[in-house]
């Protein structure tokens, strides 16, 4: 099966498949990332906060992308939306679709995180004249963000993953790339397989960053 | 002075103190005693806020608090007026991703905006009040349990408290650490702060109540000296101060 002609491939479209890696999946991965971390920490704030009007519409958001396939999202992001009249590229489209998804899954992880710091610590925070905001920001925060490391470690890890979603809607990232070249080669099983060892490598440095980062924050004392 | 007029508080049917009227005394120790379930928790946690009481009046010092169902009290009261009381906690509740310094400086850095310098200055000289200056920069898990609750009652005093009040500090303790605990709580005392402690050490009751406050039920059945309590002839009491000696 590995014959010389193979290795030659595998050889030459390693870099071919490496590159939009690098200028595509983790680009990708970092921006929807970024955002939708931020959009978790609004939608577990304004839950766990209670805050009028908006806990409905946010609840309703998390079941929503918790309850429809990834892979659909995407598709009524970029295929739908045009038929309402909103045109985006693909890239812009996948970082939406990416973000949403894991605003909606880190959320629910921030929100646990957060209702496991003590209740005692928070009356305590109260007892020496604290109001909400200081308690939140001095007391529960610093905590939940602590003990929500580990898990959000699962989602970025599985955000690497997801992207490879993007290439059913035109994005030249490294599943699309291998895709196309696996077309032209007739070498399914080596293509797909090294593509499958390039997204281990990524995610096994992030393991890395999630071991270093628990390290310094001294997790493993609890 | 601390004067509670008519306090009720309510758990949805449950009625938890009914009419409490309760006079508290500036720089005395008054010891809130009586059954499981009888309301000296809540009354206590009323008395910091940290339950509202439905209905009824407290007055610290001269500010009053007045309590009706159908005009919630405005949260800057609120706060302003625990900022007047210490609460020290069965379970000690020590912010545990913070030093030992740390905990004591967080409510005059946080609440009362004090300098830095300042704050650790006096949080070093409570710690050394209570014994445990060599701790500053050990983290709550590093400690025991009696250690946890003096440093608890150093945060407490922080903030300089016109009040300070206790909720059974010692029950989550071994009878070895329980000693150290006492003994802060005693000295504090005899430094005359004002003093609220829920306790079931009755021996300690005894020792250091100016007045002992016998709750059941949620109603005040007697109040007065260890000695006016013990001679009152109700059986009840009686039967409660020998059984816990």
């Amino acid at each position: 099966m590995f014959n010389e002609r193979v290795i030659n491939i595998l050889q030459e479209s390693f870099f071919k498949i490496l590159i939009p890696g690098i200028t595509h999946t983790i680009p990708l991965t970092l921006v929807s990332f970024a955002i939708g971390l931020f959009l978790a920490i609004v939608v577990a704030l304004v839950q766990v906060s209670n805050v009028r009007i908006l806990n409905p519409i946010v609840k309703f958001y998390v079941w929503v992308i918790r309850g429809t396939p990834l892979l659909v999202q995407i598709f009524i992001i970029f295929f739908g939306l045009p038929s309402a009249g909103i045109v985006l590229d693909s890239v812009p489209a996948a970082i939406i679709a990416f973000s949403l998804n894991v605003g909606a899954y880190a959320s629910e992880t921030l929100r646990a995180a957060i209702l496991s710091v003590p209740l005692g610590q928070i009356e305590a925070g109260y007892s020496i004249g604290m109001n909400y905001f200081q308690v939140l920001r001095r007391i529960i925060l610093p905590q939940a963000f602590k003990m929500s490391v580990p898990p959000l470690f699962n989602s970025f890890i599985g955000l690497v993953k997801d992207t490879s979603l993007a290439a059913n809607i035109t994005v030249t990232e490294m599943f699309m790339v291998t895709q196309r070249i696996a077309a032209k080669t007739f070498e399914p099983l080596a293509l797909y397989c090294e593509v499958a060892v390039i997204y281990l490598i990524f995610c096994t440095v992030l393991s890395k960053v999630q071991h270093m980062a628990e390290k310094s924050l001294k997790l493993e004392q609890g | 002075m601390l004067q509670i007029k008519n306090l009720s508080k309510n758990y949805e049917d449950l009625k938890v103190l009914e009419q409490i009227d309760l006079e508290i005394e500036s720089n005395k120790t008054t010891v809130i005693i009586g059954p499981s379930g009888s309301g000296k928790t809540t009354l206590l946690r009323c008395l910091n806020l940290l339950a509202i009481p439905d209905i009824g009046e407290i007055d610290l010092n001269g500010v009053s608090l007045t309590f009706d169902p159908n005009q919630p009290l405005q949260k800057r009261k609120i706060l302003d007026y625990r900022k007047k009381t210490g609460m020290v906690f069965q379970s000690f509740h020590l912010f545990s991703h913070r030093t030992v310094i740390e905990n004591i400086m967080e409510g005059p850095v946080t609440v009362l905006k004090k300098g830095k310098a300042d704050a650790m200055a006096e949080g070093m000289a409570l710690l050394k009040k209570v014994g445990l200056e060599d701790k500053a920069n050990q983290y709550p898990r590093q400690l025991s349990g009696g250690q946890q609750q003096r440093v608890a009652i150093a945060r407490a005093l922080a903030m300089k408290p016109e009040v300070l009040l206790f909720d059974e500090p010692t029950s989550a303790l071994d009878p070895e650490l329980e000693i150290e605990v006492l003994e802060i709580i005693r000295a504090l005392a005899k430094e005359h702060y004002t003093i609220v402690i829920v306790t079931h050490k009755m021996t300690f009751a005894k020792e250091v109540g100016d007045n002992i406050i016998f709750l059941e039920n949620g109603r005040i059945l007697k109040q007065g000296s260890y000695a006016e309590l013990y001679h009152s002839g109700n059986e009840r009491i009686n039967r409660f101060l020998t059984t816990l000696q």
